[in-house]
């Protein structure tokens, strides 16, 4: 099995690591790197509890190679809140219970998030076929969807104001 | 200070905070110095002998350390394990598998991609032998016989109720209605896999074991009653049970990888993870349902229903493992004459082993209850179709009166309470009913088809009464230990464990609703055994109903404490107090009091003389009888004739669930539960080739429903308290579950009525629809 060094940039980070070719990013993160958030559901890519934002796309990290992502820039749910303050997904989650065992919680709120970043006022449609591509076992979705929305509220609201001077 | 935060306010989980941040701490988070990996060779065959287990190659492979067969575990007699059921199930086989996905060798390695090609690289040598999936061929005579130590393959046959009685009144019934049923084999699929570290301490003859258990202490005593003979003594266990993605029943039950990784902890002296991969978990762990049912109903010239009978076949697979802690073999499967009064019911189940995965799981379900109400809804609304009746009307006819509680059933259980004439009639008012069947009417005579379908149950949750049920013999009680710091903050320990279900915030109300503190301030810990109260787990709704009442009366306790303190502060009789939210005060002088705060810190610095220091108490509460928590679900589904697509186009939900604490996390149970009753419904089943091949051992193919098929819920309430518990609530987080599939078979079948359909099992898929319509000459086909 041949080895490969590779260097990313993890929640702003930069990381290096040895790693054998047929390593999954999903066990570079949590196994090498320590950073237990990113979960793992199925073994077909098809739950999205592993779901990562890769150079700003949202990708199955039980299906990309930690090889691949050499170079890349990758963020986790660990990376979502910043400076003690949670992303605006994080707290739509929180106010409008959009979470209950939290297992796919992590996968969800990265695939809102980059959805969001895209599409910053969709339709309560457009937001459940969003996130098809991750199963959530206990909330029935409703709360969900109006997480992301009240996310995007919030999101919509904030970049309408002038930016804060530092 | 905060808000108290008690019953009836949506307060905003305590819990969420780790979990939206990554800091769970769920099984395979968990690293130990020098962990290994445990990872399991299974069987291709539904039934074979295994000729011979070659693990040469293996052995060679670097970072692989050692392997587990039946013959290994034989040696100290652990190849066999008990089922929570009393039957007993297999380990490692020694010499023949019985089921498809059969745990045949486990291998050790140093991590999960050796162990994994440690587990290719065994080579097993099988015989096929013959296959009996289906249930009713393995009671013939001539059958496969799947058990080598029964006589046969029937495990138990059970009857109860009055079959004479019953026979007479169907003899003089004006209108008899009969079906057969299927309630097929599915799957929890919670998002979170099965797994476990197992931690063998040689030193201190010490296993700290972690688990994904919804259930931890019985656990502990399974694992010292199946190892105390090779040193595995109950004072020396610790099972921790972290976060759990998803329960459901699921994780009820000891599986054989629990075992090989302790063994294999115990044999190699190093911590051992093994985690299941997603085949695993739907291929080899317990299913749920999978009962024949073969249902009569019979009703007077009036309309009125008189007597039920049901006899029903229930295959288990290879061992009943079923998770149920009732007296009775099918659980609590005769709660099936559901909400309505007549007194004359008969039912008889007879347990079949096939060669199928182990089991049943109570899947959000208290034991064969979504089995009994699917066939009581389906069967009512048959007999209403028949009579030529609304099916609301027929329900509302023969729905037990709210006068007539405690109501006692024909088949032998004591309804706590209930009004099902209002929670019927305010789910007609939510959906339109009276317009949407004009609206029908007018469909249907231009040939479009819109079935309108409701349900009624009645569900049966909290276990229990230590009369009724028990696992392995311990009763089914549930506990709360209450400690509370000089500051006036509090920790309360439980023996149930959340799996999503909002514990830390629910039982926290809880407490602050009784004893004034907020719930901010009360820290709720689980699944430690090592530190919370002996408990029988969470599952069957039965955390509230058991564990909350525990909070409540040990809230309660220290209430009665504080008042003595009280009466010591303020210099006054104990009876001269009055207690409002968080305070006593001195009858007819509000100034006079001492807030719960105030007396908690007296209880350490201050106190009389005659009382113990402290503000601790603990209690373990049996409940009198269960509670019967009840809906009234509505369903409105559009028919394409071209493809037999089902539109799920509105659905009212109705609950009643008495007292409710945390309205919000009340309503995601629902939602949630729901959900799980459209999927099994409208999506998903594990079906089986005749070889016992299992069709769908993926996400690819076992239908979890996304967001996109999932239908959009509304959700009512109505409040009828329980009459026995401390504070009036019930379970709800399986109700919906229970109640959603037959009022989605119900909306299809009275769509297709006048077709001349009478039934549909489930799941009813598209291609099934699609199949009546063109046997009924109703498809539209180019």
């Amino acid at each position: 099995m041949s080895t490969h060094h590779i260097k990313l940039t993890l929640n702003g980070e930069t990381k290096e690591a040895d790693v054998p070719a047929r390593l999954l990013l999903v066990h570079l993160i949590r196994e090498v790197f320590n950073l237990t958030g990113t979960h793992i559901g199925c073994d077909t890519t098809s739950c999205g509890a592993c779901t990562v934002i890769l150079n700003g796309r949202p990708v199955k990290a039980c299906t990309v190679l930690a090889v691949q992502a050499d170079g890349a820039a990758v963020q986790t749910v660990e990376g979502l809140a910043q400076g003690g303050q949670l992303h605006p997904i994080q707290e739509g989650f929180h106010q409008c219970h959009g979470l209950q065992c939290g297992f796919c919680t992590p996968g969800m709120l990265l695939t809102s998030a980059a959805f969001l970043a895209e599409h910053p006022n969709p339709s309560d449609d457009e937001i459940r076929w969003a996130i098809s591509g991750n199963l959530c076992r206990c909330t029935g979705y409703m709360n969900i969807v109006k997480a992301v929305q009240y996310a995007a509220e919030k999101m919509r609201a904030a970049s309408a104001q002038p930016a804060a001077a530092d | 200070m905060p808000e108290i935060n008690g019953f009836g306010h949506s307060m905003k989980r305590k819990e969420d905070a780790r979990f939206l941040q990554g800091k769970g701490n769920y099984i395979d988070d968990f690293k130990l110095p020098g962990m290994l990996w445990l990872d399991i060779v299974r069987s291709p065959y539904a039934h074979a002998r295994i000729k011979s287990i070659d693990t040469s190659q293996a052995a060679k492979v670097p970072g692989v350390l050692g392997f587990i067969t039946g013959r290994d575990l034989e040696k100290y007699n652990l190849h066999w394990m008990p089922t929570l059921a009393g039957d007993k199930q297999m380990v490692l086989p020694i010499d023949t598998v019985k089921y498809q996905s059969q745990e045949v060798v486990a291998v050790i390695a140093t991590d999960r991609y050796t162990a994994a090609d440690g587990v290719a690289a065994v080579t097993v040598d099988y015989e096929p032998l013959p296959v009996v999936v289906d249930p009713h061929k393995a009671l013939q005579p001539d059958t496969i016989k799947v058990r080598d130590d029964k006589d046969s393959n029937r495990i138990w046959h059970w009857e109860v109720g009055d079959r004479e009685g019953t026979a007479a009144a169907f003899a003089q019934a004006a209108t008899i209605v009969r079906e057969k049923i299927y309630i097929p084999r599915i799957h929890v699929a919670s998002i979170e896999t099965c797994g476990c570290l197992a931690d063998w301490d040689g030193v201190n003859k010490r296993l700290t074991f972690y688990v994904t258990s919804q259930a931890p202490h019985v656990y502990r005593t399974v694992l010292a009653l199946v190892a105390g003979h090779v040193g595995l003594s109950e004072e020396n266990i610790r099972v921790v049970s972290p976060d759990i993605g998803g329960g459901f029943g699921g994780k009820v039950p000891v599986y054989p990888g629990y075992v090989l990784a302790v063994a294999a902890s115990v044999l190699l002296g190093k911590p051992v993870k093994w985690i299941e991969d997603r085949s695993e978990n739907l291929a080899a762990d317990s299913f749920a349902r999978d009962y024949h049912i073969n249902a009569e109903l019979a009703a007077d010239q009036a309309g009125r229903i008189v007597a039920m009978r049901m006899d029903t076949v229930a295959d288990h697979g290879y061992s009943d493992a079923q998770a149920s802690p009732s007296k009775f073999p099918a659980g609590l499967f005769h709660i099936a004459t559901g909400s309505y009064d007549f007194q004359k019911a008969y039912m008889q189940v007879d347990g079949v082993y096939t060669n199928k995965p182990p089991g049943g799981v109570a899947y959000r379900c208290s034991f064969r209850v979504t089995e009994a109400v699917h066939a009581i809804e389906r069967m009512v609304d048959i007999l209403a179709h028949e009579r030529g009746e609304d099916p609301a009307e027929f329900r509302l006819r023969n729905f037990i009166k709210p006068e007539q509680f405690p109501y006692m059933s024909a088949l032998g259980w004591e309804y706590d309470s209930g009004n099902y004439h209002q929670a019927l009639r305010v789910a007609m008012d939510m959906i339109g009913y009276a317009d949407l069947r004009r609206e029908q009417a007018e469909k249907r005579a231009r040939g479009e088809l819109m079935g309108i379908g409701i349900s009624s149950f009645t569900e049966i949750v909290g276990a229990g009464p230590a009369h009724q049920f028990d696992i392995i013999g311990l009763k089914m009680f549930d506990s709360c230990e209450l400690r509370v710091h000089p500051t006036g903050k509090a920790i309360a320990r439980f023996g149930t464990k959340s799996q999503g279900q909002g514990h830390e915030t629910t039982y926290a109300q809880i407490i602050a609703n009784e004893l004034g503190i907020p719930a901010e301030h009360v820290k709720i810990e689980e699944g430690d055994t090592d530190t919370a109260p002996y408990g029988l787990g969470t599952y069957a709704s039965r955390s509230t109903p058991t564990a909350g009442a525990a909070a409540a009366v040990a809230a309660r306790k220290l209430r009665d404490k504080a008042r003595k303190i009280a009466a010591h502060l303020l210099e006054c009789a104990e009876d001269d107090l009055e207690w409002d939210k968080d305070r006593f005060f001195v009858k007819g002088a509000p100034g006079k009091a001492k807030t719960i705060q105030e007396l908690v810190f007296a209880a350490y610095t201050n106190h009389p003389s005659d009382l113990e220091g402290g503000f601790e108490t603990v209690h373990y509460y049996n409940p009198p009888n269960l509670t019967y928590p009840f809906g009234s679900y509505i369903c409105v589904v559009d028919i394409d004739r071209g493809t037999g697509q089902v539109q799920t186009r509105r659905f009212v939900a109705v609950d009643d669930c008495g007292t409710r604490i945390n309205p919000m996390i009340v309503e995601g149970q629902i939602h949630g539960g729901l959900t799980q009753g459209f999927a099994p419904a409208m999506m998903e089943e594990m079906q089986y080739d005749e070889n016992g091949n299992l069709y769908g051992g993926t996400f690819m193919d076992y239908m979890v429903p996304t967001a996109v098929e999932s239908p959009k819920w509304e959700v009512g309430e109505t409040v009828t308290p329980s009459p026995h518990h401390p504070f009036g609530a019930k379970g709800v987080g399986e109700s919906p579950t229970v109640g959603a599939p037959p009022a989605f078979a119900n909306a299809v079948v009275d769509a297709l009525w006048h077709l001349g359909v009478r039934h549909v099992d489930i799941p009813i898929t598209a291609p099934k629809v699609w199949e009546l319509l063109k046997q009924h000459g109703a498809a539209l086909e180019e």
